[in-house]
């Protein structure tokens, strides 16, 4: 039971992914004693964060909206025990609705969108809260395997108070076919996979304006938190 | 009785194209950064230091495309607790490793000091492609008598500490050290489980 609970972190080695194969340490780590690695990070002021970094609908408009179907992604950053954390940095990016990243080297023959950069990022508030709009990611292929496309995602940055509270993930969105095709989903273990999808809201669409998307974020350990 | 615990978000690649968000102003991106590679600004020219070093793979190419962060303690070895944009120490850098001439990572900054009993020493966080968790480790000085006690040193098998210590370059210009890291191999840099 505590293993299925606990065991949701995929290896480092997956060789389906091929990348993997000469990135990933081949010796055991080193199990670090609690009393050293309890180390704060710091925890990050408003001065931070500019007015647009969390719309990227807005935040690379020139002369027009963004092209594709705007969303609201939202949710709470948490420790391993439910405690929502405050000022907590979280910062994503992403590819555009034709599924074209901005970044110089990348070479997918589709349209780069003049008014969306894909980038933005925010602050937790004090309920662990984090919300962006933006437009609904394109799927891109990629050079894995023959024809390997990846699933519409959100990238996702987290920094918490502490070092373990360091996380690089990816949000998923509900339902997608390349789910069973893609060896970096599927590098997690499967009972934990559900974990990177978010969570498609009803109750937090806007009407007229955008479809929403929970997404929480469950970081590992206990808070130490300076703010007790 | 414990209180039952959430499983954790698990972890993803930080993938090809991080740069635009997580680095823009480094690549050069119409973004702002919240972090780059000057940790400690305006300190006295005498106390600066520069910390550089490659990534390389399992086949010893070195690494462009990784994302790399060092927190570290002043020179007094307390950490800071609250970061804003215009601190002049931030105690917290990032750099990508595809913009210098040589693929390396380039960070300004000054010796912390003892932190708690321990070697001055700089923690790292790593990220790339290929690697679907982030990796920690963290690297001493060349040097430092104090490197002898090190708890966290000590408890490395003899033969891999070297693996953790930056090593003094031979730049005249600038006090310099560094920190090659290694991903598999002979030498392949000690990753810790936090």
């Amino acid at each position: 039971m505590d293993d299925m609970i606990t065991n949701v972190q995929p290896p480092y080695l997956y060789p389906e992914y091929k990348s993997t194969v000469l990135r990933s340490p081949t010796k055991p780590l080193l199990i670090i004693k609690e009393n050293l690695k309890n180390i704060q990070l710091p925890v990050f002021g408003e001065s931070v964060i500019g007015k647009y970094d969390s719309d990227l609908t807005k935040n690379a408009r020139k002369d027009h909206d963004p092209i594709g179907e705007r969303i609201k992604v939202s949710g709470k950053v948490m420790d391993e025990y439910g405690k929502p954390l405050r000022n907590v940095l979280v910062e994503i990016w992403q590819a555009n609705a034709a599924g074209r990243y901005i970044h110089k080297e990348e070479i997918h023959d589709a349209p780069l969108d003049p008014n969306f950069l894909g980038a933005g990022r925010m602050l937790t508030d004090n309920d662990g809260r984090y919300t962006f709009y933006s437009i609904k990611p394109g799927a891109y292929p990629w050079g894995n395997h023959y024809n390997a496309w990846r699933p519409n995602h959100i990238h996702f940055s987290v920094m918490g108070h502490q070092l373990t509270h360091r996380l690089v993930t990816q949000m998923y969105f509900p339902g997608d076919p390349l789910f069973e095709f893609d060896p970096i989903y599927q590098s997690v273990p499967l009972h934990a996979r559900h974990l990177m999808v978010a969570k498609f809201r009803m109750d937090w669409t806007e009407p007229e304006f955008a479809l929403a998307y929970e997404f929480n974020i469950v970081l590992k350990g206990k808070c130490q938190s300076i703010f007790e | 009785m414990e209180q039952s615990k959430l499983p954790q978000t698990p972890s993803q690649t930080i993938g090809p194209y991080f740069a635009y968000g997580l680095t823009a102003v480094q690549y050069g991106y119409g973004f702002s950064s919240v972090i780059d590679n000057i940790i400690a600004n305006e300190a006295p020219e005498k106390d600066i230091i520069y910390v550089t070093g490659n990534i390389y793979d399992g086949n010893g190419k070195v690494i462009h495309d990784a994302m790399i962060e060092l927190w570290q303690a002043d020179a007094k070895g307390a950490y800071v607790k609250n970061y804003e944009q215009e601190l002049l120490f931030k105690g917290l850098g990032r750099y990508g490793t595809g913009t210098d001439g040589q693929q390396r990572f380039v960070f300004k900054t000054i010796m912390p000091g003892m932190v708690q009993g321990q070697a001055p020493h700089i923690n790292v966080t790593l990220f790339m492609r290929g690697s679907l968790h982030v990796l920690y480790t963290r690297f001493y000085f060349e040097g430092d008598p104090a490197n002898e006690n090190d708890p966290l040193l000590l408890s490395v098998e003899p033969q891999r500490r070297t693996t953790l210590v930056a090593v003094k370059t031979n730049n005249t210009e600038q006090q310099e050290y560094c920190f090659n890291i290694y991903m598999q191999g002979e030498n392949e840099t000690v990753f810790f489980d936090l």
